[in-house]
């Protein structure tokens, strides 16, 4: 049973799942939208996003909906994940927009029924049927990012850098790699799912032994080596990797050959937002074109919309060899994946 | 719980019915509901998880758990390690230095005070952090300087480590030691050391004899208090052995509860924290025994300074090698990593930037939430709590009944607690009806008076042993009421600790992370929560402008609470 805590469920999920039969129609910003949000004045946005480009995407909000604060809650998915379950499960409906770097969590707040239907226009014009729910609309991946391997160049010469996730475990590595976990990180949980599945335990096993220093956040990692604390990332997001190069530090990355993570991190509209209409406002104006190519710019992130134009320096995903992502499987093996990963790297 | 009919065993009847009447006995039988409130609840809670299954049934298995599964009985062995380790330790620097300021004449005693005082504001997460910043194996700024000098290619100390842990966690239990040492030497009067000298002994003879059995009590109390804090100490080990792959109880508690959670078990590995705690504390009583030495009565006294001729300068280096572990060092990291993008760059005008000023003060939609709900929660807990501890501890102190052991127990008993757990007890109490205070600051207004409460009632408790009731007993004989007194007599008498109470509640509730993180929503987060979510993505110059605003607000707030308090010569003057 999925609930936080241990508290007994007061929500039983298959009485809620199936309501909604037809997909909604799609809904886009409207003056009646922007009048009535502004009367809200504010929107509480949970993201697992990392914390400096959550604001800027709340400072670009504010900006084109002046009167409209944005309170931003970042953590890691995982923990995310927790604690919106501590607070739901409880009654305590703070947030209203959520977004999660790991997919599977939006299949199991789909099921307990705390999502609203809300289908952007955008999305359902311009998004695949596989980055959002074709069926209820209640989420759709406002983000997507890759989970490569990355190495300072001043510590590793380029070509003595590893090519492959196997590559990582040559014993001159030991000590040297920094990685986050999945307890904490939806990026890396989803991460690890695609990589135990594709390489086999066997691979995180020999790494584990690599005296790997172990961080939470799939956001640190990137940061670990820009100090030069690690030389080399075994995973985190290209994102962050992609913003540490564009600031000058002497960063690269590795697409392994054995395929790189791809982690797409799904957003939604909470059923019982305390600000319906600020929330919807934020999810809708996220989904835009706009918003899109504002999250590609500031975060170095991948949008899955079609129109938005990769910047200079950002490899084209279709040039990269990418795991496949599969939430439904990932949520099937996520607890015996963290029990097993606490057995390999000790925490 | 203790009956407030009969506080006195001796002439009980008339005693208990003189209570009732002049008031006592409300505050009493309030002060006493409050307790079982804070304490028994989530003690409640507690037991109840830790002996029954997920459904509900009463077993034994979370214990087996316990001795049988690996994972869970190496962070046992780690912590028992750790907190011994520490204990020693502190106690090692504490003892000397707080001779060497209470009674000898040491230059700047007067700072190296407040500078150990500032310590003890100092979090010790934050200084966990502001540690990696200086001895991360590759990137901190000592171990880079260590290799620029030396040229060796192995790091000189790497923070990642038990020892490193131990190193950590020391440093911020000994500002505790010292303050309790040093406040007990200051409460020596010279009379008993001059008796001593008159009769021939040698200073050496007298700190062994006199001096030392003076303080003993303090030292025990020191010595547990060191190791009680490292063995609950939640952040300083999340932030130092997950890095290098241990668990100490605490981090474990903590992961127990991460999806999915498992409160029985953890319930269970923290009932073992608190038997070491009965059994400590139940042990510093027996060796005590009657061993309790009243220095203050109603006649004045003063402490004189051992000379150190020639010495004095080789102790003054002593103090500021102490200093510079938990004070200089680390806030020197904070201010480098407040002032440039990335912490371990070389310092230099190109490298100086606002951005993380900027970022924190401008940008992060936390910041003013998180300081404005660390403020109200700070100056409401301290201020109830140090009365609570001011009235539990008179009761205590100046009652003979029975039954003062049991409130004694209750007020000592969530020192065993680890704040994580309380939080879960007090989660899984206040999250429902009929008292639905999750998601406001009532529920951390609770955990943080629960928690803050022991040691503010020991500092209140040895205040007054340390005043003879003859005062008191005088008042009472004049015709006071018993509430009377305890205004007019006892609180002046006490004030200095009262005070310091408070200040300990304030800094303490601002300190506080472990029961905190599990109590918070996202609108009622505090300080020291944005801080560790802020380490766990690593935003390490967030971190230093926020820690640097911490201690700054904090010392500001203790100061001028401390300056407002100020009577001098109490003590002289009841007399």
């Amino acid at each position: 049973m999925r609930i936080p805590l241990g508290l007994a469920g007061v929500i039983s999920a298959f009485a809620i799942s199936g309501a909604l039969a037809a997909p909604p129609e799609p809904v886009s910003i409207t003056p009646a939208l922007i009048e009535a949000a502004k009367k809200e004045g504010v929107v509480a946005y949970y993201t697992a996003v990392d914390v400096k480009v959550a604001e800027k995407v709340a400072q670009a909000f504010k900006e084109k909906f002046p009167g409209i604060e944005v309170q931003v809650e970042r953590t890691g998915a995982e923990r995310l994940f927790q604690r919106i379950g501590q607070e739901l499960e409880s009654g305590i409906n703070n947030a209203d927009v959520i977004n999660t770097s790991d997919a599977s969590h939006a299949l199991y707040w789909k099921r307990k029924g705390w999502l609203a239907p809300v289908l952007p226009d955008e999305v359902a014009k311009k998004f695949d049927k596989a980055y959002y729910d074709a069926e209820d609309g209640t989420y759709a991946v406002w983000r997507a990012t890759l989970s490569p391997i990355g190495y300072n160049t001043t510590l590793v010469k380029p070509e003595a850098a590893p090519k492959s996730f196997a590559d990582l475990l040559d014993p001159r590595w030991k000590g040297k790699i920094v990685k986050a976990h999945p307890g904490y990180s939806g990026t890396v949980l989803t991460a690890t799912h695609q990589i135990a599945r594709d390489l086999g335990w066997d691979y995180l096993d020999k790494l584990g032994k690599q005296e790997v220093m172990q961080v939470q956040s799939a956001t640190d990692p990137s940061k670990k080596i820009v100090s030069g604390e690690r030389a080399i990332a075994a995973d985190g997001t290209e994102y962050n990797l992609i913003l540490a190069k564009r600031s000058g530090a002497p960063i690269e990355i590795v697409y392994a050959a054995e395929g790189t993570p791809f982690v797409p991190g799904p957003s939604a509209v909470l059923a019982k937002a305390p600000h319906p209409n600020a929330a919807r406002l934020f999810y809708i104006w996220s989904f835009s074109l706009e918003g899109q190519q504002l999250m590609h710019d500031v975060g170095g992130l991948r949008s899955v919309h079609p129109d938005v134009k990769e910047l200079e320096g950002v490899k084209s995903l279709s040039e990269i060899k990418l795991m496949k992502d599969d939430a439904d499987d990932a949520e099937k093996h996520a607890e015996d994946l963290k029990a097993r990963y606490a057995k390999a790297f000790g925490t | 719980m203790v009956s407030t009919g009969t506080l006195e065993g001796v002439g009980g009847r008339a005693e208990g019915w003189r209570l009732r009447v002049d008031g006592g006995a409300a505050l009493m039988a309030a002060a006493s509901g409050l307790l079982a409130l804070l304490v028994i609840l989530p003690f409640g809670w507690l037991a109840y998880f830790a002996f029954t299954s997920p459904d509900g049934a009463l077993t034994l298995a979370n214990f087996t758990a316990l001795v049988t599964d690996p994972s869970l009985a190496a962070p046992i062995r780690t912590t028992a390690i750790l907190a011994t380790s520490v204990a020693l330790a502190s106690m090692a620097v504490a003892m000397p230095l707080a001779w060497l300021v209470a009674r000898t004449d040491i230059p700047a005693r007067r700072t190296i005070r407040i500078l150990m005082t500032a310590s003890f504001v100092t979090p010790p997460f934050l200084g966990a952090i502001a540690w990696e910043i200086l001895a991360a194996p590759n990137s901190g700024i000592l171990n880079r300087l260590w290799r620029d000098l030396s040229g060796a290619e192995v790091p000189l100390f790497n923070i990642y480590s038990l020892s490193g842990l131990i190193f950590v966690i020391a440093c911020y239990t000994t500002p505790f030691v010292f303050v309790l040492l040093a406040n007990a030497l200051d409460r020596i009067p010279a009379e008993l050391e001059d008796a001593a000298g008159i009769l021939g002994a040698r200073p050496l003879r007298i700190l062994r004899d006199v001096t030392l059995p003076l303080v003993l009590p303090a030292i025990l109390a020191g010595a547990l208090i060191a190791f009680l804090q490292a063995m609950v100490l939640f952040g300083s080990p999340a932030i130092l052995a997950l890095p290098a792959g241990f668990h100490t109880i605490t981090t474990k508690i903590f992961m127990l509860f991460q999806f999915p959670p498992k409160p029985h078990v953890a319930a269970a590995a923290a009932l073992p924290l608190l038997a070491v705690t009965v059994l400590l504390l139940w042990g510093q009583r027996r060796l005590m025994g009657r061993r309790q030495f009243t220095v203050i009565g109603g006649k004045g006294g003063t402490t004189r300074r051992v000379a150190l001729g020639r010495w004095r300068y080789a102790a003054l280096a002593f103090a500021l090698g102490v200093l510079a572990f938990p004070v200089f060092l680390p806030y020197a990291a904070l201010l480098k990593a407040a002032a440039t993008r990335v912490a371990s760059d070389p310092l230099s005008w190109s490298t100086l930037t606002w951005f993380n000023v900027h970022f924190v003060f401008y940008e992060f939609s936390q910041t003013i939430p998180a300081i404005w709900n660390t403020l109200i929660l700070a100056a409401s807990a301290a201020t109830l709590g140090a009365l609570l501890a001011f009235a539990i501890a008179w009761l205590v102190s100046r009652s003979t009944h029975p039954g003062r052991h049991v409130v004694e127990f209750l007020v000592t008993a969530p020192v065993a607690i680890p704040g994580i757990v309380l939080g879960v007890g007090l989660f899984l109490a206040y999250a429902r009806p009929p008292l639905m205070l999750y998601g406001t600051l009532w529920i951390l207004f609770l955990a943080y008076l629960t928690i803050e409460l022991p040691p503010a009632f020991q500092q209140m408790r040895s205040a007054f042993r340390a005043v003879h009731p003859e005062l008191e007993e005088a008042s009472r004989i004049l015709g006071g009421t018993r509430l009377t007194t305890l205004w007019r007599i006892s609180e002046p008498l006490v004030r200095p600790a009262l005070v310091s109470a408070w200040c300990f509640i304030f800094i303490g509730v601002v300190r506080e992370l472990s029961a905190a993180i599990m109590l918070f929503t996202a609108r009622t987060k505090v300080l020291s929560v944005v801080i560790y979510d802020l380490n766990e993505s690593g935003d390490l110059g967030a971190i230093a402008v926020l820690g640097i605003t911490m201690l700054v607000g904090t010392l500001a707030i203790v100061a001028f609470a401390s300056r407002l308090a100020a009577a001098p010569n109490l003590v002289q003057r009841a007399g």
